[in-house]
């Protein structure tokens, strides 16, 4: 048991009870803020697997932008508690969970009879951003192009999707 | 000479396709005239056919002219043929003769009738298809032209459909039962034509000559009987008959051409044809013989108590044709063959003085309502009792020898038989001489329509004098002992028997003496009331009753046969059709709706179900490809 | 070192509980989080195959993923707020607009 596999344990603990968390909370702002730090977790964990532009990126995209968005549009819209249905929405979470279990241990079945060399710490030359950005801009030259156009795409599909209608008043004036 | 056979068929096919479609810019007259003189043209080229072929030696007298190869089936091969021999000749002469005369005689007759352009352009096709029947050189070719005069009989009995009356119902009803009751007889004659070709391989007459030895007997009693069976329906034979009194419902020609001359002569010819089947089985031809003199015998007794005259020669018609088929079934094919001569001429010419005298009466033919017209109808009272004399067998006439040679072969070969006929000889001579004396001698009985009757035009007339000249003298076409009928045919039926003289003295003689009982008994029944007739007739009262009810027969088959088969179609059209058929289809669409129905319910919009279904159809691949993939 | 098969149930459990909080949960913004939580896990799952075979496809990868995943963020919450003008609810049982 050396430094790195309690380190996992300790990161890996954390990043689940996070998931949890954003599952389980009653508050919606209260999920967003335990979503923000499993990915924190997240980001923790691609560096011990020698993927620190990721890590970096992981941080940037997601933490410092998609949660904020959501956090927003939580604001905007979504903190009201919500009522309970009856029929068959009652039993729904119930068989998630069954199958939710039963998922998992299918895939813990196969990953644990994988036979997997073991790692090589220096894989990937280390991980160090500069690899990363070698490889993107070399041999994947048109994913990245593509993916800038997706999101130019996303934006403006974005904007016009949550434009007011003309003659409505905005919800914000409310708040 | 003989190539050109096909003007035979062209000359009554060109005369219908003119009428047809020619015929609305052309006078009544013209049109009568253009289709008589196909016919008689069609005649004409018969009698030419008639001399090439007596110019031949007697082997040689069998031609066949192939048009085309109608079918080719694997070894199944039916030409369009014609054979000409002395029998075909001889029917042609028959149907195209006496055919003319009626289409002639028609152009007076149907001369208030509207619809005359179809009248004539289906005389004109059943001539056609009559033609096609008796020149014909394979069964197929046969069948074509019996099921096309079939057709002809159905379209001409309901001729006039839209009108009903009492004693016919509807008319069109009349056609409808002639029709159906026919394809019984057809039934069997299919079945016979299968058998012949599976058996020996060939439906062509003149092959079969040969081939039919190699039939076994038990095989060619079932094909006769089931040809017997097609006679019974064209010629109207028990039991199978019921159809031809009421055909009566047709205009006169078409009962005097279809249904006394030509149309139902047609099982006959056929039996006569296929006389080299019938020599292979004498249990079938037993069978034949009887069911011809009991049909012979049954019809005369309903045709002694009928009051409509044209029933009473419907009825004789069908005892005259039970002779025919008796002597077909005993092997004496030439004796058949000169009584359906005899009788085309004799009978048809009896329904066209019928005719002349419901043309006189606007309609009427009670003869309860009629009485002394020979005063003011004197042709046709004199040609109607030549054809009288003829059917009942008055010597000399040309009915006498041919209904005598039936009875002197029945006397040869089976007695039984040769009583039957002697009592329906005499019961003929009654009924024949009945409708003379009640019709035409004694006191008028209903004035009125005395008084409007008259005598026809010479168009209607003169057919009746050619007639009544040929049923005086038709006799000689096959005189006993001379026999020249039966000679022409031996190409055709093979020798003739030879009838031993006491025999055929005898036979002579009793027949003399029926006819003129039978006379001499009608007279003083109808005519001069005598007590010795009714006492004579007393033994027979009782069975007065059921002879005017035609035996029950009909009833009996309305209860047998048509009411049951009218429920069970009753019960296919009301529960089965709806229920079972409209609700097996119906439920397809509804099995489909109902599917559809359920699935749709499917899409309830709701995210989590879509989620759910999506997170377990994922599961459900995961574990497949662990455990099996 | 940590053997990679950790690395791969810890992203199948993870991946699991935003499976059951997609299925579980009534307000859309979470179920918004809980995918975003399942693609995280994918990342996981991808970087770490990527270490293992030494290729760096799998984190070439990952960079697409994020894109993607940024971009669906922002239009999925869009559709929200549109639905919001309509509807005043993010209850999730009340969006089933597309019911037969």
């Amino acid at each position: 048991m050396d430094f790195a596999m309690i380190f996992f344990i300790l990161v890996g603990a954390l990043s689940v009870a996070t998931a949890v968390g954003v599952v389980t909370s009653k508050v919606a702002v209260h999920s967003a803020l335990f979503l923000l730090v499993h990915f924190a977790t997240l980001a923790i964990l691609y560096v011990t697997l020698n993927a620190q532009f990721l890590a970096a990126t992981q941080i940037i995209v997601y933490a410092g932008g998609i949660v904020i968005l959501i956090l927003f549009v939580i604001m905007l819209i979504g903190s009201a508690p919500l009522e309970t249905r009856a029929g068959y929405r009652s039993w729904v979470p119930y068989a998630g969970l069954a199958l939710g279990v039963l998922m998992l241990a299918g895939m813990a079945m196969t990953i644990l009879q994988m036979p997997l060399t073991p790692l090589d710490p220096n894989a990937n030359q280390g991980g160090a951003p500069i690899i990363m950005g070698i490889e993107l801009y070399s041999q994947n030259i048109l994913l990245v192009q593509l993916a800038a156009v997706l999101l130019l795409v996303a934006l403006i599909g974005a904007l016009l999707l949550a434009r007011r209608p003309k003659n409505e008043e905005s919800p914000i004036s409310n708040l | 000479m003989f190539e050109s056979v096909w003007l035979l068929f062209a000359l009554p096919a060109f005369g219908a396709l003119i009428i047809l479609f020619a015929g609305q810019w052309m006078s009544q007259k013209v049109v009568g005239w253009v289709a008589s003189a196909a016919v008689a043209a069609a005649f004409l080229m018969s009698v030419l056919l008639f001399f090439s072929l007596t110019a031949l030696p007697a082997e040689e007298r069998s031609i066949t002219i192939t048009w085309w190869q109608w079918m080719t089936i694997g070894d199944f091969h039916v030409p369009a043929a014609v054979l000409i021999d002395p029998l075909s000749v001889t029917m042609a002469m028959v149907v195209t003769g006496v055919g003319a005369l009626i289409h002639i005689y028609s152009i007076g007759y149907m001369d208030h009738e509207p619809r005359y352009q179809r009248f004539f352009f289906y005389l004109n096709f059943f001539i056609l298809a009559m033609l096609t029947l008796v020149m014909s050189n394979n069964f197929l070719g046969m069948f074509v032209g019996w099921e096309g005069v079939g057709l002809a009989s159905f379209l001409l009995i309901g001729f006039w459909f839209d009108k009903k009356d009492e004693m016919y119902g509807w008319y069109a009803d009349c056609g409808k039962k002639a029709f159906i009751v026919n394809r019984i007889g057809d039934f069997g004659m299919i079945l016979a034509m299968i058998m012949v070709w599976s058996t020996l391989g060939t439906v062509v007459f003149t092959e079969l000559n040969e081939a039919a030895h190699h039939l076994a007997p038990a095989t060619a009693t079932i094909i006769c009987l089931l040809l017997l069976l097609g006679a019974t329906g064209k010629s109207a034979q028990i039991p199978l008959y019921v159809w031809l009194p009421d055909a009566m419902a047709g205009p006169t020609p078409v009962s005097a051409l279809i249904h006394a001359a030509t149309m139902v002569t047609a099982g006959v010819y056929m039996i006569i044809r296929t006389n080299m089947l019938w020599h292979l089985t004498t249990d079938a031809g037993l069978v034949t013989a009887w069911i011809g003199m009991l049909t012979a015998l049954l019809a005369a007794s309903i045709a002694i108590v009928q009051t409509d005259l044209k029933k009473i020669l419907a009825y004789s018609t069908v005892s005259q044709l039970g002779f025919m088929i008796a002597a077909a079934g005993l092997a004496a094919y030439g004796a058949a063959l000169f009584h359906l001569v005899t009788h085309a001429f004799f009978k048809a010419l009896l329904f066209l003085a019928a005719g002349s005298v419901m043309h006189a009466t606007h309609g009427i033919l009670d003869i309860n309502r009629l009485g002394g017209l020979r005063a003011k109808m004197p042709t046709t009272y004199r040609t109607f009792l030549i054809g009288a004399a003829a059917l009942a067998g008055i010597p000399l006439m040309s009915g006498f020898f041919s209904k005598d040679a039936i009875l002197v072969v029945e006397l040869e070969k089976n007695i039984a038989l040769y009583l039957v006929g002697a009592v329906t000889a005499l019961l003929t001579a009654i009924y024949s001489f009945r409708a003379v004396f009640v019709t035409f001698h004694g006191q008028p009985r209903d004035q009125h329509v005395y008084d409007h009757v008259h005598e026809s035009p010479g168009v209607m007339t003169i057919p009746l004098w050619i007639l009544a000249v040929l049923s005086v003298v038709a006799g000689v076409i096959n005189l006993p002992f001379v026999l020249t009928l039966d000679r022409w045919l031996e190409p055709v039926i093979g020798e003739h028997e030879k009838i031993p003289l006491v025999l055929e003295l005898l036979g002579i003689t009793i027949s003399i003496v029926i006819a003129v009982l039978g006379v001499l008994i009608a007279r003083s029944l109808y005519l001069t009331n005598e007590p010795w007739a009714r006492r004579l007739t007393q033994p027979f009262s009782s069975l007065r009753k059921p002879a005017e009810q035609k035996w029950y027969v009909d009833e009996a088959y309305t209860f047998i046969v048509v009411s049951p088969i009218k429920a069970a179609s009753g019960w296919f059209a009301r529960v089965f059709d709806p229920r079972v058929i409209d609700g097996a289809v119906n439920s397809v669409g509804g099995v489909l709706s109902d599917a559809g129905e359920a699935v749709r319910k499917l899409q309830n919009g709701a995210i989590p179900a879509y989620a759910l279904s999506i997170f377990l159809g994922v599961v459900v691949v995961m574990i497949y490809f662990i455990f099996a993939g | 070192m940590v053997p990679t098969s950790y690395y791969l149930i810890l992203s199948a459990i993870i991946f699991t509980i935003g499976a059951v909080g997609v299925l579980g949960r009534r307000n859309a913004l979470i179920i918004i989080m809980c995918v975003e939580m399942m693609l995280n896990s994918v990342n996981l799952t991808l970087i770490a195959f990527a270490m293992q075979w030494n290729n760096l496809n799998g984190q070439v990868f990952v960079f697409m993923v994020m894109a993607v995943a940024a971009a669906e963020v922002a239009v999925g919450l869009a559709i929200l707020i549109a639905h919001f003008h309509l509807s005043k609810t993010t209850n999730i049982d009340d969006i089933n607009l597309m019911k037969w």
